[in-house]
C-alpha cells in the first residue's frame, strides 16, 4: 500500500512513482504483447498437435507445464496463440471505435442542428440493439472471419464515445476557456483538439472500451460464434474447457485467468492514467 | 419542454424504423426470404402463397412497405422448428427472462450506486479501496467465467445449489447472482468517478464555504449533478442485462429468450432471430427514451438543444 499512498500525495506529482499495482499491470500487459508478437518462438508445440496418449494431463506434467486438453493438445501453446488472436482483435477494434466515436461526438457538438440529429440517431440505433445480439445476427448470416470480427467489434462502443464527447464538449464550450480561445481567433479544430479534448480526455479514458471488447470477443467465442476452430481465442478455449469443468478444470481456468488478469491490468492502468491526466484531482 | 419531449419521441420512432430497415436489409442480403423464413422442406404451394402475400415478386420498395406493414401487425413469419408463429415462441420465453433480469437490475441499483457514492465521499480510506477492489473484480471477471466458477464452487464442490435448469426458485439464485455482479461493479466504479468529479467543482467549495451543512452539500449540490452521468450508464445497463441474459441462460440451461436466440442462430431459424431483434430494439428504445427524458428533467441546460449558438 505504501507506494500507492506516496503517489497520491499531490506534491509528488512532479515525478510520480508508479504504484505497485500499476507497475504489475504494465508488466503483465507488456508480457501479453510480447507473447502476441513472438508467438512462434514461444510456443512449445503446434496448437493442433495432438497426443492421444497424454490426454487431459494435469498442469506440471513434464513437457506440458499447463497440462493438456481432451485431445492431448498443449494448453500453454494454445494459450499463447489465443492471446495473440484476442489482443489483435481487441486492439484493432478499440482504435476504430474510439476514433469514430470521438470524431462524430465533436462534429455533433460543433455543428449542432442536422449533423447532431444524424449522429444522435445513429447512436440511438446502435444503443437500440445490445451489441451481442447484433453481432450474433451478423455472424450467423455471414460466417466468421478474423477481418469481419475486427470490423464488427470496431462498431462496439463508438456511440458511447460519441455521446459522452458530445455532452462534455457542449458543456465545455459553454465554459469560459473555450469562448476565450474562440475570441482569440482559434480555428474550430484547434479549439476542439487542443483545448476541449484534453479537458474531456479523462472521462473518455474511463470509457475505454478495450477490456470490454476483449470480454465481448471472448463471450462470442465462448458461445461458439466468434473465432472458429482450428484457430483459438481465449473465449473459445473457455467454451471448450467448460465440458471438462469437473474432471479437468485447468483447461478452462488457464484462459479464464488470462482474460481476467488482462482486463484487470488494463482497467488499473487506465484508472491511474485518468488520475494523472486530470489536474483537478 | 413539450418540444423536447416531442423531438425525443420522434427520434425513438425513427430508431425503431431504422432497426426494422436493418433487419429487412440483412434478410434480403441473406437470400430468398421465403426459403429462409419458411425453411427448406415446405411444399411449393406454401412458398408461392407466402411470396404472393409478401409480394416478393414486386419492386423492392413495395416489398419494403409490405414488410413494414407486416412488422407492425406482429407478423414475423413462422419458426422453422415447429411451424408456429415466431412471435408466440418468443413471447412464451419472456417471463423466464424477466424472472432473471428484473431481480438482477434491482440488485445492481441497490448495491452499485450507494457503494460508488460512499466510496467517493470516503475517498482514500480503507472502505474506498475495498469498494474499488470489489468493483474492479466484478467488472473484469466476465459473466461466463463468473458463472462457471460459481457452478464449480456452489454446485459441484459444495452441492448447495443446482447447476442448471429452472424447476425451483433455487435454480434462479446462481443465474441472478452471476448477472448482477458485473453490473454492480460497473455502476459502483462509474458512480464513484462521477461523484468525485462533482465534488471537485467550485460550487461544492462555495456551498461548503458559505456554511451549508456537509450532509446538505452532498444531498442538494453534489447528488443532483452526479445523477446525470449515472442515469446515462443505467440506461446502457438495460442493454448489457439483455446481453448478459444470453450468456447466463446458456450456462445455466435457463429456458428464456437468450437461450432461444442462441439455439435459433445456430439453427438459422431467422424468423425467430428477427423477432427477438425487433423486440429487444423496442425495449431498448423505450429505456433510452426514459433516460433522455430524465436528462431533460435533471439538467435544464440539455433541454434546449439550440442554446449554445
Amino acid at each position: 500500500m505504501t507506494p500507492s499512498t506516496l503517489a497520491a500525495i499531490p506534491v509528488k506529482r512532479h515525478r510520480p512513482r508508479l504504484p505497485l499495482t500499476v507497475q504489475l499491470s504494465l508488466i503483465w500487459l507488456a508480457t501479453m504483447v510480447l507473447c502476441a508478437i513472438f508467438v512462434n518462438q514461444l510456443r512449445p508445440y503446434e496448437i493442433t498437435q495432438m497426443d492421444l496418449s497424454t490426454r487431459l494431463a494435469p498442469p506440471g506434467t513434464p513437457g506440458h507445464w499447463l497440462g493438456t486438453d481432451e485431445l492431448g493438445r498443449d494448453v500453454l501453446s494454445r494459450l499463447i496463440q489465443s492471446i495473440r488472436a484476442s489482443l489483435v482483435i481487441a486492439f484493432g477494434a478499440t482504435i476504430l471505435s474510439a476514433f469514430f466515436g470521438t470524431t462524430l461526438g465533436f462534429l455533433a457538438a460543433k455543428f449542432r442542428g442536422a449533423v447532431e440529429h444524424v449522429v444522435v440517431m445513429l447512436a440511438d440505433f446502435q444503443a437500440a440493439l445490445p451489441f451481442l445480439i447484433m453481432a450474433l445476427a451478423v455472424l450467423a448470416f455471414f460466417g466468421s472471419s478474423m477481418l469481419l470480427l475486427v470490423c464488427l467489434m470496431g462498431f462496439y462502443g463508438w456511440e458511447r464515445y460519441a455521446r459522452i464527447t458530445r455532452g462534455l464538449a457542449i458543456s465545455a464550450s459553454a465554459q469560459g476557456y473555450a469562448a476565450a480561445v474562440v475570441q482569440l481567433g482559434a480555428k474550430p479544430s484547434r479549439v476542439y483538439l487542443r483545448h476541449i479534448l484534453p479537458n474531456v480526455a479523462s472521462t473518455l479514458i474511463v470509457t475505454l472500451t478495450f477490456p470490454e471488447i476483449i470480454l465481448l470477443e471472448s463471450s462470442l467465442s465462448f458461445l461458439g460464434l466468434g473465432v472458429q476452430p482450428p484457430n483459438s481465442s481465449l473465449g473459445n478455449m473457455v467454451g471448450f474447457g467448460r465440458e471438462y469443468l469437473t474432471t479437468a478444470p485447468w483447461v478452462m481456468l488457464a484462459p479464464a485467468v488470462v482474460i481476467v488478469l488482462t482486463t484487470l491490468a488494463v482497467s488499473l492502468a487506465g484508472d491511474w492514467l485518468r488520475d494523472r491526466l486530470d489536474p483537478t484531482l | 419542454m413539450i418540444r423536447f419531449i416531442a423531438s425525443r419521441l420522434f427520434r425513438a420512432g425513427l430508431t425503431v424504423i431504422a432497426v426494422m430497415t436493418f433487419a429487412f436489409v440483412v434478410l434480403r442480403l441473406s437470400g430468398d426470404p421465403a426459403q429462409v423464413l419458411l425453411g427448406p422442406d415446405v411444399p411449393q404451394s406454401v412458398i408461392q402463397a407466402f411470396r404472393d402475400r409478401w409480394g416478393l415478386d414486386d419492386p423492392i420498395w413495395t416489398q419494403y412497405l409490405a414488410y413494414m406493414k407486416a412488422m407492425f401487425q406482429g407478423d414475423f413469419g413462422l419458426s422453422m422448428r415447429d411451424r408456429s408463429p415466431a412471435i408466440d415462441l418468443v413471447l412464451q420465453r419472456i417471463p423466464a427472462t424477466l424472472a432473471l433480469t428484473i431481480p438482477a437490475l434491482i440488485l445492481q441499483l441497490a448495491f452499485g450506486i450507494p457503494a460508488g457514492i460512499y466510496a467517493a465521499l470516503k475517498r482514500g480510506t480503507l472502505a474506498d479501496r475495498g469498494v474499488i477492489v470489489v468493483a474492479i473484480i466484478g467488472f473484469t471477471v466476465p459473466s461466463f467465467v463468473m458463472g462457471l466458477l460459481l457452478v464449480l464452487l456452489f454446485a459441484v464442490t459444495l452441492g448447495y445449489l443446482p447447476s442448471g435448469g429452472a424447476s425451483t426458485w433455487q435454480h434462479a439464485i446462481l443465474p441472478i447472482v452471476t448477472m448482477s455482479i458485473g453490473g454492480i461493479g460497473v455502476l459502483a466504479r462509474f458512480s464513484r468517478s462521477a461523484m468525485i468529479e462533482v465534488m471537485g467543482q467550485p460550487y461544492i467549495r462555495t456551498a461548503s464555504a458559505k456554511g451549508v451543512k456537509w450532509r446538505d452539500v452532498v444531498r442538494y449540490h453534489a447528488l443532483p449533478n452526479a445523477a446525470v452521468p449515472i442515469v446515462t450508464i443505467v440506461g446502457f445497463m438495460v442493454g448489457s442485462l439483455i446481453a448478459g441474459a444470453i450468456i447466463v441462460e446458456t450456462i445455466f440451461s435457463w429456458p428464456g429468450m437468450g437461450r432461444l436466440l442462441i439455439v435459433s442462430v445456430t439453427n438459422r431459424d431467422l424468423a425467430v432471430v428477427q423477432c427477438i431483434l425487433l423486440l429487444v430494439a423496442a425495449v431498448m428504445v423505450v429505456s433510452n427514451l426514459i433516460v433522455d427524458l430524465l436528462y431533460g428533467w435533471l439538467d435544464p441546460r440539455l433541454r434546449n438543444t439550440a442554446a449554445a449558438h
